[in-house]
């Protein structure tokens, strides 16, 4: 059978396309032009005017703030629900699972309204409490799913074997469930902790004012078109930090295996 | 009943959880819907259906009708591109799969509003492609490549793609490649085989792919705000109009309301039809 070359020139045609503008956004953070249209000629004017942008570093360490609060949360509550979903098959699991997927499925801009409503009915002050709860929220379900897809050969034996020996329920699980599931759990963790500092949509309904993260600062930029060039060149540092992160997180991964 | 002692304290915590964040304020919404405007803004005292009145309005209409076909053609062109991508990915050698799978991922670690500020500076009217466009005069002089729904389209594909190309990959990487020369060596055409034997095949990753890009796009407001223009304006967008600027909570709850209505009747058509073909 003569194989077609489409699929071939599709892959490398949408590759191009996915690293485009990113190699643009590079690019412009060391361009001159303010606008970042035409090519001027090479600068770090940029990245110096970066450093002094005290409103984005405080943005950032509210959003680093945030995730670190919102993933352990959501890795709490999202170990117990995967715990319960693996174990359990009785009704209250099938709502429990339909609760579980309704973060999945709505899209964000529905979940920041409802969310809104609440806050705004129970007279809860928005601040970087209730962003918080709602990170919280959309993130229990990734950590759920990353926790059930590890407890899928997971060996339950060893826990009666743990009694056995004469374990309580509690020392079984803090010795030997929780080590052997600690590579999941935290796998969840930080999803939820790449989502959280990710969220604009929700975190734009439910802030409050004068307490930006990082991504809403962001967009206010963008919004009143001023300083590309800044955002240019920091979108150029936070894709050299993620990117060393994950090489950091796949070397660490790699040597325990 | 001992059981039952063990499972609710696993259970409660994220039950608790998302039964007061998630499943109170959708019923939340529903209800806000029918609460009447506080000129003071916020929620007005007593009940009225008057907030439905807008979707008599010809202009939310026509921002309904756009939210739809915007949301299809984004779904239907990442489907389209997917397919070859999952497929080349599912034949290639197997050394080169998770490389190649990464590359996919990679540019996706950028901030979401970074890669469609991105695009904004790409086709900017004072731009590079706009201007060797106009050069070739396959642009107008006043017409601009930014601000319109095409670039909403553009843009949104962007954001969508890799979320097609996974499940379908998945999909096609489960798939029976053997099948496809069978087909062939019983006379069927190239174009046939693909259509009959492979579509089908991995029917389950379509369908994951079609509810992964369309559902989202449905309630689309970042891309359509930033990219879109007056011409561009999504659903998504008027909610956070009224949420915003005018603070006209219940007008938003209503719109909000028909969207959610619009997102969860076809996912719970889809668990009746499952659980149907479960049971059969």
């Amino acid at each position: 059978m003569k194989s077609s070359r489409m699929p071939l020139i599709t892959t490398w045609l949408v590759l191009a396309f996915f690293y485009l503008p990113i190699g643009v956004l590079i690019l412009n953070s060391f361009n001159l032009s303010r606008f970042g249209t035409t090519w001027q000629g090479f600068t770090f004017a940029w990245y110096e005017r970066l450093l002094q942008r005290d409103d984005l570093w405080t943005a950032l360490m509210n959003s680093l703030q945030v995730a670190a609060i919102a993933s352990i949360g959501a890795m709490i509550l999202g170990t117990c629900a995967a715990f319960a979903l693996h174990r359990y098959r009785s009704r209250l699991q099938i709502s429990h699972e339909i609760l579980i997927t309704m973060p999945l499925v709505l899209p964000e801009i529905l979940m920041g309204m409802s969310l809104l409503l609440l806050f705004v009915s129970l007279g809860q002050q928005l601040s970087l409490v209730t962003v918080t709860i709602a990170h919280v929220t959309f993130c229990i379900s990734y950590v759920t799913l990353v926790v059930q897809a590890r407890l899928q050969d997971f060996d339950f034996q060893i826990v009666d074997a743990a009694r056995d020996l004469g374990a309580t329920r509690f020392q079984a699980f803090r010795k030997v469930v929780l080590p052997l599931l600690a590579p999941g759990i935290l796998a969840g963790g930080l999803l939820a902790f790449t989502l959280s500092v990710d969220d604009f949509v929700v975190t734009f309904f439910v802030k409050g004012p004068g307490a930006d993260t990082l991504p809403v600062v962001i967009y206010s930029m963008i919004k009143k078109s001023r300083e590309f060039p800044v955002i240019n060149a920091l979108s150029t540092l936070l894709l050299l930090v993620t990117f060393l992160a994950v090489r950091a997180s796949q070397r660490l991964t790699t040597q325990k295996a | 009943m001992k059981k039952f002692r063990q499972e609710l304290p696993a259970t409660l915590p994220s039950f608790g959880w998302l039964a007061f964040f998630v499943l109170a304020p959708t019923l939340l919404v529903l209800a806000i819907a029918f609460r009447e405007t506080d000129p003071a803004g916020g929620i007005g005292a007593g009940w009225t259906i008057r907030q439905f009145g807008v979707f008599g309005r010809k202009s939310i209409l026509v921002l309904l009708w756009r939210t739809i076909w915007i949301s299809g053609l984004t779904t239907a062109i990442c489907l389209s591109l997917a397919l070859p991508v999952a497929w080349f990915l599912a034949k290639v050698r197997k050394e080169w799969r998770p490389r190649l799978l990464l590359l996919i991922i990679v540019p996706f670690w950028t901030n979401f509003l970074i890669r469609v500020f991105a695009w904004n500076q790409i086709l900017h009217s004072e731009g590079g492609l706009a201007r060797f466009l106009r050069s070739i005069h396959l642009l107008g002089e006043n017409d601009s490549l930014l601000f319109n729904s095409g670039a909403v389209v553009l843009v949104s594909v962007y954001t969508y793609l890799p979320f097609a190309i996974l499940p379908l990959y998945a999909a096609a990487g489960k798939f029976d490649f053997s099948l496809l020369d069978a087909a062939r060596d019983l006379g069927a055409t190239a174009f046939r085989s693909f259509w009959s034997v492979f579509l089908p095949g991995i029917r389950k990753g379509i369908t994951t792919a079609l509810v992964i890009v369309f559902v989202p796009m449905l309630g689309s407001y970042v891309v359509p705000d930033l990219v879109g223009g007056t011409d561009g304006q999504m659903i998504g967008n008027k909610i956070a109009q009224r949420n915003f600027a005018d603070r006209n909570l219940p007008a938003a709850s209503a719109m909000s309301a028909i969207l959610t209505l619009a997102v969860l009747a076809p996912l719970l058509f889809r668990r009746r039809e499952s659980n149907t073909g479960s049971s059969s």
